[in-house]
């Protein structure tokens, strides 16, 4: 099914026909619309999980267009202008007020960095529930995690970039993390912010990473997911490989091409999604003060330090791990150990290919001991996330470490338990409607 | 399988916190009431702007509140004569410094500010309390304190029209010992324009935004037929 097997494209005469068959001469053009779309074939029962893929690929794109407008009238500049506001500040409520439909952009802009997490989040729970990232897919699955980390990267340098109050401290916290890793840190932490403190240097490189590098990196990391899941094809709620059915053509009897079956399907979901996003867009663009932090709306302050630091919602279950850690090991201080575990938090994605060690792959012919486990594990993201908003207490240091053992024990512990669950018989063919 | 999806969407009932410690008096009014906001912006003009900016804000963008270029000009602008102009301050920041220990804050977006996580409109409410609870306190250097913003560096500008007010420590409520030129329902109601007016500055376009949304969702929801028809035609070959 992948690219490359298909014969070049035959002109009929006409000049559209000539034209097309110079460039496909030149160019892989029939091959890779065929390779990729036209006779790609998909299993034909996806379900309502399967959207967020193609919706992730969207909101990339909303945000590539809108950051690029919005580049054309954003100043990265921490120094005051005239009345006292620091210019990168100034420049953000220009957007908002004075450049003609900028607040549509800004917007658009700032609830598509949300929306990129709730779809990427939910497309990661897809796999998780069809164990998509089992063999033949787990470089799929690694570009995947790759894309998660960069996009992490890139609404962490963003965020600096309106120069709020919660911009300046939420860098000034993260970036005071690294200096916690033994020898290196302290020096560590000033390569990255370009000066002792965050300021103007620290400013400035955010936005070259938020603009060129990260997004570079993105789009290569995306082309590489989709690549190497054309290359397996598709898994399916069911968890059975539609390729071990074929029929004369060496076409699999529940595949279906991706075009034109999914490409109208996802047309309604994308419709759906954009009508989501447009009602928080249009009547609550600052997500009730989670997507946009109200304290954000002050200006960059360097000697005022805001009596409570939150990472954005999207940040916060990891931020529970990091806050959960408040012991010292082997000499080394707790913070460290806390930038550690909130790092494996990440990266321990990553391993499931090889953690699970589970004879099927569908949660759907899976037993009692996933279901449960799996429900578990998503309460505690959604209770790390809670607490990762609200201040420190005594409280939520407890329960957020019972969820981060929880959590952790989550993906160390499946090698064993993932064996030893009821599993219900796996059909051959994939069950359709 | 559908069941375990249920339980996973009810399972993390989340409460949100509210913040502070003071209750907070909803604000009464509603930014589409053009003649509040105009009052609101005489009030703001007259007491605010004085020691506070608006930066972020031109006075071109008051016409959008039903004056013309001739009321604007003749009623609202005192630090500027071009329409064109942002809303700057008159006095000096490093005066103010001085005089107050901090630099009054910037108010165009104030109102945002002052909002809380779970809660982005409550901005509204916190400046409509804080502006109507000033007491008199002969430990503060400007005589006044605040009940919702406590030792808080400005004076009580609005005393002329609220008159003074003192707290009963006793019961913890204020008590208006010296009545000033509006009654009491009158200064809420002054107040309440007042905050309508940084409300509405806080975002100008905010109920174009609105109405823009209503136009949006229907184009979507018409597109949305189409496409699902669309799906419907071609899937009903899949078995």
């Amino acid at each position: 099914m992948a690219a490359g097997n298909f014969e070049k494209y035959k002109s009929d005469g006409s000049l559209a026909g000539n034209a097309l068959e110079w460039l496909d001469a030149r160019f892989p053009a029939t091959s890779m619309w065929k390779g990729h779309l036209s006779e790609y074939y998909a299993p034909k029962n996806f379900n309502f999980w399967y959207f967020f893929g193609s919706l992730a690929l969207l909101v990339l794109v909303i945000q590539i267009v809108t950051g690029i407008f919005l580049v054309m009238h954003y100043k990265p500049d921490a120094a005051l202008n005239a009345n006292g506001v620091p210019i990168a500040f100034a420049s953000v409520e220009y957007i908002m007020r004075d450049v003609s439909g900028g607040w549509l952009i800004r917007y658009m802009h700032s609830t598509g960095a949300s929306a990129f997490f709730i779809v990427v989040y939910l497309h990661m729970f897809r796999g998780l529930l069809y164990g998509s990232y089992r063999k033949p897919r787990e470089l799929t699955w690694l570009f995947g995690v790759g894309i998660f980390l960069c996009l992490m990267g890139e609404a962490f340098f963003g965020y600096l970039l309106p120069w709020g109050q919660m911009s300046f401290w939420g860098a000034q916290v993260i970036v005071n993390l690294f200096s916690a890793i033994p020898v290196i840190g302290p020096d560590l932490s000033i390569i990255i912010r370009g000066d002792f403190v965050v300021g103007d240097a620290t400013l400035n490189r955010f936005f070259s990473f938020h603009v060129i590098a990260f997004p570079l990196v993105l789009i290569g990391l995306v082309a590489a997911h989709v690549l190497a899941l054309h290359e397996t094809g598709s898994n399916n709620p069911d968890g059975v490989e539609i390729k071990a059915n074929k029929d004369a053509n060496g076409i699999p009897l529940d595949g279906i091409p991706f075009h034109p079956y999914y490409t109208v399907k996802d047309i309604v979901g994308v419709i759906v999604f954009l009508m989501v996003f447009s009602a928080v867009m249009f009547w609550a663009p600052e997500g009730g003060g989670y997507f946009l932090e109200t304290p954000n709306f002050y200006p960059a302050d360097p000697l005022k330090t805001p009596p409570h630091i939150a990472p954005v919602w999207y940040f916060t279950p990891f931020y529970s791990i990091l806050r959960a850690v408040t012991f010292p090991l082997f000499g080394i201080d707790a913070k460290f150990w806390g930038v550690v575990a909130m790092g494996a938090s990440v990266v321990i994605f990553a391993f499931l290919p090889w953690l699970d060690r589970s004879p099927v792959k569908s949660i759907r012919y899976r037993g009692p001991i996933y279901k449960t486990l799996l429900t578990i594990f998503v309460i505690c993201f959604f209770i790390l996330g809670y607490l990762g908003t609200l201040s420190p207490s005594p409280m939520g240091e407890l329960v957020s470490q019972i969820c981060s053992v929880f959590y952790f024990g989550f993906f160390l512990a499946m090698p064993w338990w993932s064996r030893m669950d009821k599993f219900s018989p796996v059909p051959d063919r994939v069950t359709f409607k | 399988m559908k069941k375990f999806l249920i339980a996973l969407l009810f399972a993390p009932v989340i409460a949100f916190a509210s913040g502070g410690n003071v209750h907070l008096d909803k604000w009464p009014g509603s930014v589409g009431d053009k003649p509040a906001l105009q009052n609101g912006a005489k009030l703001f003009v007259n007491y605010c702007l004085n020691c506070h900016g608006a930066s972020y804000m031109r006075y071109k963008n008051l016409l959008d509140l039903g004056l013309t270029e001739q009321q604007v000009k003749e009623n609202l602008m005192f630090t500027s004569d071009k329409i064109g102009e942002l809303m700057r301050v008159a006095a000096r920041s490093d005066e103010q410094k001085l005089w107050f220990g901090a630099t009054p804050p910037d108010l165009t977006i104030i109102a945002r500010a002052r909002g809380e996580a779970g809660n982005a409109a409550a901005g509204a409410d916190w400046l409509y309390t804080y502006l109507r609870s000033f007491y008199r306190d002969a430990n503060r250097p400007t005589g006044w304190n605040n009940v919702v913003f406590e030792n808080v560096g400005m004076p009580h500008i609005l005393y002329g029209l609220q008159g003074q007010q003192v707290l009963n420590h006793e019961t913890h409520k204020l008590e208006l010992a010296v009545p000033g030129s509006m009654a009491p329902a009158e200064f809420d109601k002054a107040v309440s324009d007042l905050v309508g007016f940084m409300v509405w500055m806080g975002e100008p376009q905010q109920e174009f935004r609105r109405t823009l949304g209503w136009f949006v969702l229907a184009f979507l929801a018409v597109l949305f037929v189409v496409a699902y028809a669309l799906k419907k035609e071609y899937w009903k070959d899949i078995h």
